[in-house]
């Protein structure tokens, strides 16, 4: 469930109680960000105990360093996803050099390649989770269910044409995970979606 | 964000995004678990590739349906109208002259096509419009530059993964960060259990759907020595837990979730039909938030109030139990309660981690001298025949209670009085129980006759600790 809706006073304090050492603000970080955590390391890294890995790091990560977090740069949740994406590309990336420098098959280019897919798909799926809840409710029953844009505008109680906008934009949202993050560009974890 | 930290430098690599799009597309296809795509291929490519293969019917399904009139209107080459001398239907009237035949293929303006992108990366337009957007595509070089850019997106939809996550690893994941950095306001040990149990509980809720909220539940409990129930539903339950954890909120200083609403009495059973009474509707889903609420916050503000608040005592109306205790039993009901929960849905649930496991069991066994004789007074427990009353603090006459099984330990039951203490010496019985059994058994979720215990000794002593033990359970 997105929680995107949080007040960013809820972030604030949350880095304040961080800061000031409260072992219980620890627990309530873990309860709402640890699904988003070790679901994205597990889409990069395809493998539950590596994801378990992310997730221990990241949180440590935050419980160390709580004042890396500026409130002002935007929401927790993004920093939190950002973070994660970072450290579980990195992870992939070192597990995957290292495979290819033991004499394993391919080459440096099906490396980077297959770093970009993973990076991709997480990206995809924060975009996914984050976006509003009415476009994701109208990709999930025009793809999952199989239901065409007529039944998913009857589905959701809205029009033929809101159906079908709510469609592309909800593909337009999603196709933002391949963007390129050019400086100053609004990253796919920038909670704008 | 301007962190530059924030991406990788492989996102340097993404140059455009749009790159091996032949992959890309195919991928898309191959993400909807194999379905038949209706137009074959990808926009661009596909509108020549496996469409135009598929056969002289052209880029339709072709596998029946609705829309195989479809087959009858190729957006190339319109085959020539049936002559109507030929069908033998009557000739067409005037008007009907005027009107296009059925299968005329769709004319559709610029805007209208540009808005249905979405619906056709998905596969959601009719026959038709698909064929009206295809053939749109290539002569509009900015819809067909969005189809591509729209098909590859639908490429990137994947279930969530509902990896429920393994609910060890909040435990390791927190104690990992304390280890690296101490805190200065740490969670009292006995709060650790309550902690556990209501992250346990709402992972479980995490997934729910109206359907699950709404299961029945039936709540077990021993009242005068008699099983009782009382059904309501999920949502039911943690309205339940939310009353009842709302007298230790309350204890400490924090809203009462009854909020304008009156119980009869403030215990927990009666908070709990008052807060259900209150609504004209059965509880939803919508009574997670405030119990989750209400959980942190607790262990917010025990973790403040520090050692001392364990003196702090929590009335439950015709009993009172010290903090330190009553979050115990909140962790005890809160798992118990989870498990009614997850029996009603039909999930897996486990038992709690066994030094939360053992403090459970501490409690109940602690309780168990005063409820003894509290059940004495009321002649539920066998009288004062061989009963040795010693003054307070002296070893008096001992049942021996083994609980096995990881949590598990032995306790010494005084007997006789809640002042005297368990002694090894003055031992008349011994039973043995699981961990979870005897947990199940103060829960009133099994009765004490048929609580599967080895039992040497005394055979009063045991039936009356049993019971005793059993009516510890409330609703």
């Amino acid at each position: 469930m997105a929680k995107k809706d949080a007040p960013p006073r809820w972030d604030r304090k949350m880095q304040q109680r961080l800061a000031r050492g409260e072992a219980a603000a620890l627990g309530e970080l873990y309860d709402r960000f640890a699904s988003l955590v070790h679901g994205l390391a597990h889409r990069v890294l395809g493998d539950e105990r590596a994801a378990d890995g992310i997730t221990r790091e990241v949180f440590a990560h935050v419980w160390e360093h709580p004042d890396a977090y500026d409130p002002k740069q935007g929401p927790l949740r993004s920093w939190v996803a950002t973070l994660t994406h970072r450290l579980a590309v990195q992870r992939l990336r070192a597990t995957e050099t290292a495979a290819l420098t033991q004499g394993g098959q391919g080459s440096t280019e099906d490396l980077e390649r297959k770093v970009r897919t993973a990076s991709v798909a997480a990206r995809a799926d924060y975009i996914v989770q984050s976006m509003p809840v009415p476009l994701r409710a109208a990709l999930e029953l025009a793809y999952f269910q199989r239901r065409d844009y007529r039944q998913t505008a009857a589905d959701l109680g809205v029009t033929e044409d809101e159906a079908r906008r709510r469609l592309r934009l909800g593909l337009q949202l999603l196709s933002t995970a391949h963007q390129a993050a050019a400086p100053g560009a609004p990253p796919g974890y920038g909670g704008a979606v | 964000m301007n962190d530059p930290n924030r991406f990788e430098a492989y996102d340097e690599h993404e140059d455009g995004g749009h790159g091996g799009s032949g992959d890309a597309d195919r991928e898309g296809e191959r993400g909807r678990d194999g379905q038949q795509s209706p137009y074959g291929g990808a926009p661009g490519a596909g509108a020549h590739g496996s469409g135009g293969s598929d056969g002289p019917g052209g880029p339709t399904n072709g596998n029946g349906g609705p829309h195989d009139q479809g087959a009858d209107q190729p957006p190339r080459i319109p085959l020539p109208r049936a002559s109507v001398e030929d069908n033998g239907r009557p000739l067409p009237t005037l008007e009907g002259l005027g009107e296009p035949p059925p299968p005329a293929p769709l004319v559709l303006e610029h805007n209208v096509l540009k808005a249905l992108l979405g619906a056709w990366a998905l596969a959601a337009c009719s026959a038709e419009e698909t064929v009206a957007v295809e053939d749109h595509l290539g002569d509009c070089g900015s819809c067909a530059d969005e189809a591509l850019r729209l098909r590859e997106a639908v490429g990137l939809l994947q279930r969530p993964e509902s990896l429920d996550l393994d609910p060890g690893l909040r435990t390791r994941v927190l104690e990992g960060c304390l280890d690296r950095r101490p805190p200065r306001i740490p969670m009292p040990e006995w709060a650790a259990p309550y902690d556990a149990e209501t992250a346990r509980l709402d992972a479980l809720l995490q997934d729910f759907g109206d359907a699950e909220w709404h299961a029945p539940v039936r709540l077990r409990w021993f009242q005068a020595d008699e099983a009782t129930s009382r059904r309501t539903t999920v949502a039911g339950v943690i309205a339940h837990l939310l009353t009842v954890d709302g007298l230790v909120a309350v204890a400490l200083g924090l809203d009462d979730p009854l909020g304008e609403v009156s119980a009869e009495a403030p215990t927990p059973a009666a908070r709990t039909e008052a807060y259900w009474r209150a609504s004209h509707y059965p509880p939803t889903r919508s009574v997670r938030a405030p119990w989750r609420e209400q959980s942190h916050d607790l262990v917010r503000t025990v973790s403040f109030t520090g050692g001392g608040a364990g003196k702090l005592s929590v009335p439950y109306g015709d009993f009172e139990l010290p903090l330190h205790d009553a979050m115990l039993d909140r962790a005890f009901e809160c798992w118990v309660h989870a498990e009614d929960i997850a029996e009603a849905v039909d999930y897996p649930y486990v038992p709690p981690a066994p030094r939360h496991l053992n403090r459970m069991i501490d409690l109940a066994a602690r309780m168990l001298p005063a409820v003894l004789a509290g059940r004495r007074q009321e002649g539920l427990a066998s009288p004062a025949r061989g009963r040795h009353l010693v003054p307070a603090g002296e070893p008096g006459r001992s049942l021996r209670l083994e609980i096995e099984g990881l949590g598990g330990g032995e306790w010494l039951i005084p007997l006789d009085s809640p002042g005297a203490v368990g002694s090894a010496e003055q031992e008349v019985a011994h039973v043995a129980l699981d961990g979870v059994e005897f947990c199940r058994l103060a829960a009133g979720h099994v009765s004490p006759a048929e609580a599967a215990a080895g039992q040497v000794g005394d055979r009063e002593a045991i039936r009356d600790v049993l019971f005793a033990a059993a009516s510890l359970s409330r609703m």
